[in-house]
């Protein structure tokens, strides 16, 4: 059994791995973070979100500021694809963002088909009014 | 005194003691000040005695739709007199609840439009009033009284928000409650527009309204009101919104008489009590769903409005079972003289939108959504902070504490195949507007503020790009209004208005919905000022989605000493409509032209100066490389994306004439950047053994706990910080101070100080 547990990571209830949906990478144990499997890069924010005024002129320029946040981009390192981003003062530790209480997943997920493709959820449509 | 140092044992007081003492507490307390008891609760009060009563003498779920009906549609009823007869910009776009409160004070049913963060929050004051005033002899509550209420530490989100408070009684006996609230903005703080960023205490914040009688006999007391208009700058829209409050309480009332009349009082009690009970327990129902896990996000603040600096909201979100732990420990200390804190109930309400709006918009409206949730914060902290400090701008903290929900949702949403919504980036956060106040042209003293503080872009969903400029988080179906309509009242223009702003984008497989450009001028007016109050100048207010981007900065732009008025009657070739064309052309030449961060206060301007800001993209989710190339196209032909950048970001290959894909190209640049990804990514292992530091960088003002320490909280420097549960004051030094030390500095090393005597 396995479960979608995002857009690109899935757990294996069974070898309690995380893996990669893209390309089936295992990435590494579940006990532990996803992230400690991936590739990391250190973003110069600038580069995703470029200066809309001149940065030769300006102060504030519609870009982050680089020396105030840097953005880790996280790689499987398999097909790298990026996984996660994370938006982070320099030096903060990443954070260990997802972290499942395996033995009460199993057990949810044992009364329940498995979903090999997402739930989507249902679309916002307008409301065709009263009528008879 | 060598008797009074010798340690004794002390001694239990007997329950008879007890009891005295705490007789002789409550007939001496010389201040009702806001009561912790009731602002630290957000559940639903025990069921009563009358209650269960009532239930058991009518149960059938029939009835009890039909009542719930019923008084849904009286709500929706007085909700919508309000949106149009009130005066307030808040009232049109539906900054606006109505409710019915059950006999203890909880708000049972409300409107179902407007701002639904008010359903967790307005229940306080009538708690309030239900403990102090029902039998405090000089006050007491009798059929045709009318409280109202504004300070924020006795309830609602704001000072900005005032309400109407109606106790219902039936046959001389109290069955329920009816409230109308309102945005009013106006309120006689030291700033216009009733948020002021300069608030340095709750002295600065105008008006302080802890619930009141107001009305005696269906009567709004005159001598009261008076009291009112003076104490604001708008005194006529205080008379008539406080008049289109109370009337569209008395229609609720109507409405419940009406209900008293053909099904009684039993039925009435039943259906509230029966509603709240059966929300609660269906939110219970639809957490045990979700999986078991702790999610953990923080989202950065980086500035107090006054300066920048860096404050963290810090967010844990745990599920075991069918509870749901919000811990916001470790987040930014409160600040003792600057506004950006929040009572915690403004938290807990903001966190309650994320469900009733994003999460499960079926739900009935009221206090019920939200009340088995539970939050943990830090005691005087940015998200729960003393009732001695300022909160006027309460907003930056409960809509960035609203993100760090939002973006642990998500992680705990998409695994869960029983879905009410689509997953869901986070939503641009800030209020980028101008709030404005002075003089009109037609001499009535104004202040208030623009409703494009609603047109927040909204963040991309697991199938679909988030819509442009879409609605505010607080309130998903409000309006953006016409500021034309606007500009017969005001003496300013917005020059250019609802335009895309190029490149501020949020990517992703799925984009964030875009944010658009105001440039505002006053015209007719000597008497004028705007001001603004966001974060996000320096740092994103937001955090992307599965490998989606965050949105960018977004600062504000001044252009002075031109009269753009002059320039567009007689050289209107020099004018651009963009903020990108007009400060790096800087077409008008003997203008001056600054960027600064989004907080600032209050500022007279001259006729023809430009004020430039554009409104925010909410965050995009997946990896851009996923993205359909024609999505890509689609955003250069709608001008949201210069092909350049597009280019860059995304990888599509295309022929800069007719923008046609070169398919083969863009998937062969696409495969060489996933290659790239790998060549430049560093395993984990080894990245953290550099970029992970100890302590918080010395070249920021950093605010909140380091890493996963929530027990240590950082004050500004590495080396000042409080015990989490040991509250300190937490001073900044006045902006100006610090830039007339900096300058000082400078002349003392240049030895230009002059022999100043100190």
């Amino acid at each position: 059994m396995k479960v979608l547990m995002t857009e690109y990571l899935r757990i294996d209830l069974d070898t309690e791995q995380w893996e990669c949906r893209v390309c089936d990478h295992t990435i590494g144990t579940a006990a532990k973070g996803y992230k400690e499997g991936m590739l990391v890069y250190n973003r110069d924010p600038r580069e995703i979100h470029p200066p809309i005024l001149d940065p030769e002129k300006y102060r504030f320029t519609f870009s982050p500021d680089p020396e105030w946040v840097r953005i880790l981009e996280y790689y499987c390192p398999h097909c790298g694809t990026m996984v996660e981003t994370e938006y982070a003062i320099p030096g903060h530790p990443p954070l260990h963002d997802m972290e499942p209480d395996l033995p009460a997943l199993r057990a949810q997920w044992a009364k329940r088909e498995e979903v090999k493709e997402p739930v989507v959820g249902p679309a916002v449509v307008p409301d065709q009014g009263h009528n008879h | 005194m060598s008797e009074m140092n010798t340690p004794v044992t002390a001694k239990t007081p007997s329950p008879e003691e007890v009891a005295l003492i705490k007789k002789f507490l409550n007939d001496t307390t010389l201040f009702l000040g806001p009561d912790p008891e009731i602002m630290q609760n957000h559940d639903l009060m025990p069921r009563t005695e009358m209650e269960d009563e009532c239930m058991r003498k009518v149960g059938d779920a029939h009835t009890i739709a039909k009542i719930r009906d019923r008084i849904q549609a009286g709500c929706d009823e007085g909700y919508e007199m309000v949106e149009q007869m009130g005066a307030a910009p808040g009232a049109k776009w539906g900054d606006v609840i109505t409710g019915v409160y059950s006999a203890s004070g909880d708000l049972a049913i409300a409107s179902a439009g407007g701002v639904l963060i008010f359903s967790a929050l307005v229940h306080h004051p009538i708690k309030f009033i239900i403990k102090n005033w029902v039998n405090e002899p000089t006050v007491g509550v009798r059929e045709g009284d009318g409280f109202i209420h504004n300070d924020s530490r006795y309830g609602n989100v704001h000072n900005t928000d005032q309400s109407m408070i109606l106790p219902i009684f039936h046959k001389g006996k109290l069955v329920c409650w009816v409230a109308s609230t309102v945005h009013e903005g106006e309120n006689g703080a030291i700033e216009p527009g009733g948020m002021p960023s300069m608030a340095e205490s709750p002295c600065d914040e105008g008006l302080k309204m802890c619930p009141f009688k107001v009305v005696e006999n269906y009567q709004i007391k005159r001598d009261i009101l008076t009291f009112l208009q003076n104490s604001v700058r708008e005194p006529k829209l205080q008379y008539e919104d406080m008049k289109v409050k109370l009337f569209a309480c008395l229609r609720i009332k109507q409405r419940i008489e009406e209900t008293l009349n053909t099904d009684g009082p039993e039925a009435l009690i039943s259906t509230l009590r029966t509603t709240m009970e059966n929300v609660r327990a269906e939110v219970k129902r639809r957490v045990s769903q979700w999986p078991d896990m702790t999610v953990r996000t923080y989202i950065i603040q980086d500035s107090t409005l006054r300066e920048n600096c860096v404050v963290k909201i810090n967010c844990k979100l745990t599920k075991t079972g069918d509870r749901l732990i919000f811990d916001f420990r470790g987040s930014s200390p409160e600040f003792t003289n600057r506004p950006t804190n929040t009572i915690v109930a403004g938290l807990k309400g903001m966190l309650a939108q994320v469900f009733l709006c994003y999460v499960w918009p079926d739900l009935p409206r009221g206090q019920a959504a939200f009340a088995p949730i539970e939050v943990i914060t830090d005691p005087h902290s940015i998200v729960n902070c003393s009732y001695d400090a300022p909160n006027s701008q309460s907003l930056m903290s409960i809509f960035t504490g609203f993100t760090a929900g939002q973006h642990a949702v998500a992680k705990f949403l998409y695994s869960c195949p029983e879905k009410y919504t689509k997953v869901h980036a986070p939503t641009f956060n800030m209020i980028n507007t101008f709030i404005w106040g002075g003089v009109s042209q037609h001499g009535e003293t104004l202040g208030n503020l623009c409703a494009d503080l609603n047109g927040m872009g909204a963040g991309a969903r697991s199938d679909l790009d988030g819509e442009h400029g879409l609605a505010p988080i607080f309130a998903t179906m409000a309006d953006i209004g016409e500021q034309e309509l606007n500009e017969e009242d005001v003496p300013f223009l917005q020059l250019v208005s609802k335009k895309m702003t190029r490149d501020a984008i949020a990517p992703g497989k799925y984009r964030g919905g875009q944010g658009y450009t105001m440039i505002a001028a006053t015209k007719d007016s000597e008497q004028w000022g705007f001001m603004t109050t966001c974060q996000g100048a320096k740092i994103p207010p937001i955090q992307g989605l599965f490998g989606g981007y965050a949105c960018g900065c977004y600062p504000l732009s001044k252009v002075k000493g031109i009269d753009v008025y002059d320039i567009l009657l007689n050289e209107p070739h020099k004018f651009k409509h963009s903020i990108e064309e007009i400060m790096n052309e800087q077409p008008f030449e003997e203008a001056t032209y600054t960027t600064h961060h989004m907080g600032m206060g209050f500022e007279i301007s001259k006729r023809g100066e430009l004020f430039m800001i554009s409104q925010g993209a909410g965050a995009g989710y997946g990896d851009l490389l996923e993205r359909d190339p024609a999505g890509v196209i689609r955003d250069i032909e709608e001008g949201l994306i210069s092909p350049g950048v597009a280019e860059r970001l995304y990888k599509v290959k295309f022929d800069p004439a007719t923008l046609a894909v070169n398919q083969e190209a863009t998937a062969a640049a696409r495969d060489a950047e996933r290659k790239d990804r790998i060549a430049r990514g560093v395993p984990y292992a080894e990245f953290i053994k550099t970029w992970n530091k100890p302590t918080p960088p010395s070249h920021l003002q950093y605010f909140g706990c380091w890493g996963d320490d929530v027990a240590k909280l950082y004050m500004g420097s590495p080396d000042k910080f409080r015990d989490a549960n040991t509250p300190r004051p937490n001073y900044m030094v006045h902006p100006k101070d610090v830039r007339i030390a900096e300058l000082e500095a400078r002349l003392h090393a240049l030895g230009a100080m002059g022999g100043e005597k100190q």
